[in-house]
């Protein structure tokens, strides 16, 4: 590909790697000049590629240096203060500031036995005994995940024991906070044999921040593991958000992806699963409520190898103002996946002549006695249940404010960990007029 | 209570109603019979402040007021309520949750302190007993699922839960077996009395076995064309129901 001569190529590498996590180690300076030397020969991907067709990235490009910075500001003080409540909720909380770990703020002294979680960047400076592999990503599924491999400054390195339970969920708060700042997180999630964690991964950007994150998260889900990760984004409304979340699944395991997206000027989350043993279970759920001019895309893609594994996908998004949604839902039965059973649903509601959603679900099956089903709608609020909900004394605006909250209630449902869920219901309600009186009464 | 005067009702361009004249007086219930489209649904919808339709002349009062001036949901806590014959399903959304909203914005608007969760509980279970719904259906989202019936005696809890001056039953008995039939008669003769007033649509005399109107007025291509009382139900009941297509019974009685 012609590469175009650009500002960011500006950056030189080997400046960079000096104050970045892991220099004195040769085979990671390596691995991340080899990354970025992947990253600047094929460039910032354009629309012309069908993956980004509908994305425009040529707001990073435009924004000159992508190097992370070396010194993280101190935590906004409204960060510090969801860091404490969490804290409160037990959670076993990891901060990180412009992609660096804050450990004051974190609490991840009481994990049980079995449990590693580790800050990636002391990983890297200290003996890492992080495999080579899980650092150099095997698979790049994007080229923003070179660009990532290259810049990485920390993440969080999470490695449970076989047949360890962690009850409480690992809870990883990610905040920005600045003008021009590259934030470029990598979380590894290695799940032993009949394990079971829920990782959530929360985003949250300042009002001001002027943020581009790119985030790597890479899963392995051991023989009948069961993972269940949330990602819940609320970038400020000038940030760039671009991320990918891979997931490898062993035998009999269960994974589940849940993709929360509230705000963020442009967010970009590509989701894969490869299901590479029998008896495999994936489910993937997304709920995002977008507004104004924000651009929301969502990529997923299942990848059915073994036979006998199931999927399940489940999408719905809000669209107000003259935000824009993506959603491309790939599902890959392979050669040789006899007995895959797969459904996929995406719903959209548009609250507003503006908004537009793309969307297209892709199933390309090579196998045989396979049951793989889709289904797709795009709408808008029915009249006869806002007449409905009016008839029994509910102004416009709270009936309004129940259907929406009735639309994305199918997966907000579904959400295991009740704190998450609550959050997620008010982040929601916040968002809707007359949401109290509606908070009010669930 | 209700005074229409000689409405004119359009959708599309279409006219529907054809110069309505109706007096309800509290205390009363008044059966509206008539063939299909002959305006019966549009006439309680709009009652209810449905704003697809559109007013072309005529007025209508309801306690001495412009109701046609007002919003649904003022009509609604001003004590107008609709039972749908099409209720409608809201995903998502738990009757219980629907229920409570309700309630409680009416409440609102009469400066009266909301319910809490208990005492809500505790009303909604005893009603749900009288019209004799599954509790399991408070926690489904509305209508989602149910079943004709099911729906039918939703709407009745809904009448029973709000308690409207005026209510307005629309086809509540289509589709119902002979039980379910009476469960409704039952849950609407409960809630007969001196200050209320019930406007009941239906295509069959059978509802009328069971509530005892005190008023009949026949509906047909948009304008009612006799009026009598209890007997006249019956009388529509003899002549069979050919005359729903042709009208000439209409005309006959007429």
């Amino acid at each position: 590909m012609h590469v175009q001569p650009q500002s960011w190529q500006n950056v030189e590498l080997s400046l960079v790697p000096d104050a970045l996590a892991g220099h004195d180690s040769p085979w990671i300076l390596a691995a991340r000049k080899t990354a970025f030397k992947r990253f600047s020969e094929h460039g910032f991907p354009t629309k012309r590629e069908e993956e980004w067709k509908y994305t425009d990235v040529s707001l990073i490009s435009k924004r000159g240096s992508l190097a992370p910075d070396n010194i993280p500001p101190d935590a906004p003080s409204e960060a510090k203060l969801l860091a404490w409540a969490l804290s409160g909720e037990g959670m076993h909380l990891m901060v990180f500031v412009n992609g660096h770990f804050d450990s004051e703020l974190s609490t991840i002294d009481d994990l049980p036995d079995g449990v590693q979680l580790s800050s990636l960047a002391d990983m890297l400076d200290g003996d890492a005994n992080l495999p080579e592999s899980l650092f150099s990503q095997q698979h790049e599924h994007t080229i923003f995940a070179a660009l990532n491999n290259a810049f990485v400054t920390d993440g969080a390195v999470l490695k449970i024991a076989p047949d360890t339970v962690l009850e409480t969920p690992i809870y990883l708060f990610l905040i920005a906070s600045g003008h021009g700042v590259a934030i470029y997180p990598h979380i590894i999630v290695m799940a032993g044999e009949n394990s079971s964690a829920t990782v959530i991964e929360h985003y949250m950007g300042t009002l001001d921040a002027h943020n581009f994150t790119n985030a790597i998260t890479q899963i392995n889900v051991g023989a009948g593991a069961k993972i269940e990760h949330c990602k819940l984004i609320q970038e400020g409304p000038a940030a760039l958000h671009i991320a990918g979340v891979h997931a490898e699944q062993s035998k009999d395991s269960s994974f589940t992806s849940r993709s929360f997206v509230f705000s963020g000027r442009s967010v970009r989350n590509d989701i894969t699963s490869s299901l590479n043993e029998t008896g495999c279970l994936c489910t993937f759920d997304g709920l995002y409520l977008l507004d104004d001019k924000q651009h929301v895309d969502h990529h997923t893609r299942i990848d059915h190898i073994a036979p006998c594994c199931t999927s399940r996908e489940y999408y719905r998004g809000i669209l107000d103002g003259e935000s824009r949604g993506v959603f491309n839902g790939k599902v890959i039965v392979h050669h040789g996946a006899n007995q895959t059973d797969a459904h996929q649903t995406n719903h959209h509601l548009l609250l507003s002549k503006q908004a537009e959603i793309d969307t297209k679900p892709q199933l390309e099956i090579f196998a045989d006695d396979v049951k793989c089903t889709h289904g797709a709608t795009v709408g808008q609020l029915s009249d006869e249940g806002l007449f409905y909900l009016r008839s029994r004394g509910l102004d416009a605006d709270t009936a309004r404010s129940v259907l929406i909250y009735g639309f994305a209630n199918d997966i907000i449902n579904r959400i295991n960990t009740p704190y998450l869920r609550q959050r997620i219901e008010h982040l929601l309600l916040d968002r809707l007029p007359q949401g109290d009186m509606v908070k009010e009464l669930l | 209570m209700l005074s229409i005067k000689n409405l004119h009702v359009c959708i599309d361009g279409k006219e529907i109603l054809r110069g309505i004249n109706l007096d309800v007086k509290a205390g009363e219930v008044h059966a509206i019979m008539g063939p299909n489209a002959s305006g019966k649904s549009t006439l309680a919808q709009l009652l209810a402040g449905r704003e697809i339709y559109k007013v072309t002349a005529g007025s209508v009062h309801y306690l001495g007021r412009d109701l046609l001036a007002m919003s649904p949901e003022r009509r609604a806590c001003e004590g107008v309520f609709l039972a749908f014959q099409y209720p409608v399903e809201i995903p998502g959304v738990s009757n219980a949750l629907f229920l409570k909203t309700a309630l409680n914005a009416i409440r609102k608007y009469h400066r009266l302190p909301e319910l809490d969760a208990m005492d809500f509980l505790t009303l909604v279970r005893e009603r749900m007993k009288r019209v004799g719904m599954d509790e399991a259906l408070l926690l489904r989202a509305v209508n989602e699922g149910f079943s004709g019936g099911e729906k039918k005696r939703n709407e009745i809890l809904q009448l029973n839960i709000l308690q409207p001056r005026l209510a307005i039953l629309d086809e509540t008995d289509s589709g119902l077996d002979i039980d379910a039939l009476k469960l409704v008669a039952d849950g609407v003769n409960d809630m007969r009395g001196a200050d209320r007033a019930i406007i009941l649509v239906t295509h069959y005399q059978r509802l009328l076995d069971y509530i005892v109107p005190d008023a009949v007025h026949v509906l047909s291509q948009g304008c009612i064309v006799k009026s009598g009382g209890a007997d006249l139900a019956k009388d529509l009941e003899r002549h069979g129901y050919n005359w729903l297509e042709t009208g000439d019974l209409i005309k006959q009685i007429a």
